[in-house]
């Protein structure tokens, strides 16, 4: 810690923790620790969830030369909780032939996945909710359960439209979490660990004082953050990867037979599970919650991972105002055709920077030279193949 | 190159996102209740019944109660009472008055045949459009109070209609002023030869000059509404 100042700001969450804690008895303590942490959790994901759905609809109408929702409060702040009152005002209807207990489970399922992945992610230096040696792999494995309860719901509801979309969901599934995984090992390669603070921690240091040592800016850090990045809009069915509930064909896919509160619930375990990944890919590519700069560490870290989160969010909610929906075959042939094969070839490049780590001066001209060729040129070639032989279609009329 | 197309396309966004923030003129969007397009002219929806003067609308109703309205109108939404004593029209004549007019919105489905049928320029097309109601049995049948609106305001909604009408209102008071003149002086002559008393024929009947009806000269139309 170099900046004296910073330090109170840094330790006064938990300083707050301590402090409830110590009031309660001995026995009671471990208890209350935990659930201080899960209700600061959900307090804090819960209001940014909020939130983030204003932000979203104000981004996504000005996105069209629209106003957003500006009449409920100041700017439409208190819209959220005008959603919310409504969700929960509504009727709660299931469907007479419905598995009853696996619609009712599904989306508390759901929600729950979602809010577990949050357990690992370091939101400060000293601000993580539970410290796992294998979090990675616990994140993968909680991450990829959410999407087993959207099955659950699409199989409960006994709706051809709710079918269609869990099949949906689970092909998506099986094709975005290989990329997904495969841009995720060369960092744990070259951390050497699956703790993801201990990952942070690796990606400390700037060079000059300014450029941090962030995962992004390397060759191989780039593209699989790219690949991250779309793999996470397929992993949390948001647009252009959203045919699970594609509304234009599948009504609401799994939330078709799905209202009041438990349709809330879906919509905010998605929300959830985006801003869970966006976090780990904050973690895992862009530095978790160190500074940008060496002289702006005077800023608290859980500031600077709660700004790099938002933004990515934010590139996320722009994505999605600007692209279209994918066809089924195009959502699997980008993923087996493209994103697999480069993220593969993306780890040898890892493994490549990790070896020529230690060349000298003029070695590293040429490490940065092949690993940004080892970059562009699959790039190039296989993203020409991807499309070779599908385009211009001719239309036959009728 | 793969991708191209998609960077594009968020610089697209991109310029829409900050573009609507820092150029109004980009957002489409009419804020309704604060803010209102001006209606086109030609616009229509439910009858009103035109009064001379803004102060006294029930006796200075133009309708007099000739009830072709009435039996023209399709949906029959339309119920009419005479009134049992007269009152002095536009032009000067007595006439009946309406003393039961009523127009259930409900029914009306905004047709203008009223409109082209009454021979008084006594009944019009409004552009009130905000007229949900609670009760569709008492709030949308309109008595004769609420349909009765001055011709000021018929000059505001139908600019071009309004002036031809005014000017033709004038016109057929002007006639009717020269013949009770014509009448009234060959009365005079008539009693003259009759019984030679010089007295001074008696003023025809009193015309009602109404005070917001404009001149009849040059009725200029008013600048529509905003």
């Amino acid at each position: 810690m170099s900046a004296g100042s910073s330090s109170f700001l840094e330790h006064a969450p938990l300083a707050a923790r301590d402090w409830v804690v110590s009031i309660f008895p001995a026995p009671l303590q471990w208890l209350v620790h935990h659930l201080i942490t899960i209700v600061g959790v959900l307090a804090v994901f819960g209001l940014f969830f909020a939130f983030l759905t204003v932000v979203e609809r104000k981004l996504l109408g000005r996105i069209q030369n629209r106003y957003g929702p500006n009449r409920t409060g100041p700017f439409g702040l208190l819209q959220p909780f005008a959603d919310a009152v409504k969700a929960l005002t509504k009727e709660d209807i299931v469907p007479a032939r419905a598995d009853k207990l696996l619609h009712f489970l599904a989306p508390v399922v759901v929600c729950t996945f979602a809010l577990m992945t949050f357990a690992v992610i370091p939101f400060g230096r000293e601000l993580i909710p539970v410290e796992l040696d294998a979090a990675v792999l616990y994140f993968f494995a909680a991450g990829a359960a959410t999407e087993l309860a959207i099955f659950m719901a699409g199989w409960s509801s006994r709706n051809k439209y709710s079918l269609l979309a869990a099949m949906r969901a689970l092909a998506q599934l099986i094709s975005y979490e290989l990329p997904l995984l495969l841009t995720v090992i060369p960092v744990v390669m070259l951390a050497g660990t699956l703790s993801t603070q201990h990952i942070v921690l690796a990606q400390e240091g700037w060079t000059f004082g300014v450029i941090p040592h962030w995962n992004i800016l390397t060759p191989w850090g780039a593209l699989g953050f790219v690949i991250f990045l779309i793999a996470t809009l397929a992993e949390t069915n948001r647009s252009p990867f959203d045919l699970p509930e594609a509304e234009s064909e599948l009504i609401a896919g799994h939330l078709t037979e799905y209202s009041g509160f438990k349709y809330a619930l879906f919509f905010m375990a998605e929300y959830f599970g985006m801003t869970a990944l966006c976090g780990l890919g904050v973690t895992l590519f862009l530095g978790g919650w160190q500074a940008p700069c060496e002289f702006l560490q005077f800023i608290p870290s859980y500031v600077w991972f709660g700004v790099k989160l938002f933004a990515l969010v934010l590139v996320l909610i722009w994505i999605r105002g600007t692209l279209l929906r994918l066809r089924i075959d195009q959502l699997t042939r980008l993923s087996w055709k493209f994103l697999v094969p480069l993220a593969l070839i993306n780890l040898l490049n890892a493994a490549f920077w990790f070896v020529s780590a230690d060349l000298p001066w003029p070695g590293q001209i040429a490490r940065w030279g092949i690993s940004i060729a080892l970059v562009v040129l699959p790039f190039i070639s296989i993203g020409r193949r991807l499309s070779a032989g599908l385009g211009p279609r001719t239309y036959h009329y009728a | 190159m793969l991708g191209s197309g998609i960077l594009k396309g968020l610089a697209v966004t991109a310029k829409n996102l900050v573009g609507s923030y820092h150029d109004p003129e980009r957002l489409v969007t009419v804020e309704y209740p604060e803010k209102r397009l001006p209606l086109p002219e030609a616009y229509r929806n439910f009858p009103f019944l035109v009064t001379e003067n803004a102060e006294d609308p029930m006796g200075t109703l133009r309708c007099v109660a000739c009830q072709i309205c009435e039996k023209e109108c399709p949906p029959q939404c339309i119920y009419i009472e005479k009134s049992k004593d007269k009152k002095p029209d536009a032009a000067g004549k007595l006439q009946l008055y309406p003393a039961i007019f009523d127009i259930d919105t409900s029914v009306c489905m905004s047709c203008q045949i009223c409109v082209e049928v009454c021979p008084f320029d006594a009944i019009k097309m409004d552009q009130v459009f905000e007229i949900a109601a609670s009760n569709r049995f008492t709030d949308l049948l309109l008595h004769r109070e609420q349909l009765a609106k001055p011709n000021s305001y018929f000059h505001q909604i139908h600019p071009t209609d309004a002036a031809e009408v005014d000017a033709r209102l004038a016109a057929d008071r002007k006639a009717a002023e020269e013949k009770a003149k014509a009448a009234a002086a060959a009365a005079a002559a008539k009693a003259a030869q009759a019984k030679p008393a010089p007295t001074p024929a008696a003023p025809a009947t009193p015309t009602p000059k109404p005070s917001d009806a404009p001149s009849a000269e040059a009725p200029k139309p008013p600048p529509p509404a905003a």
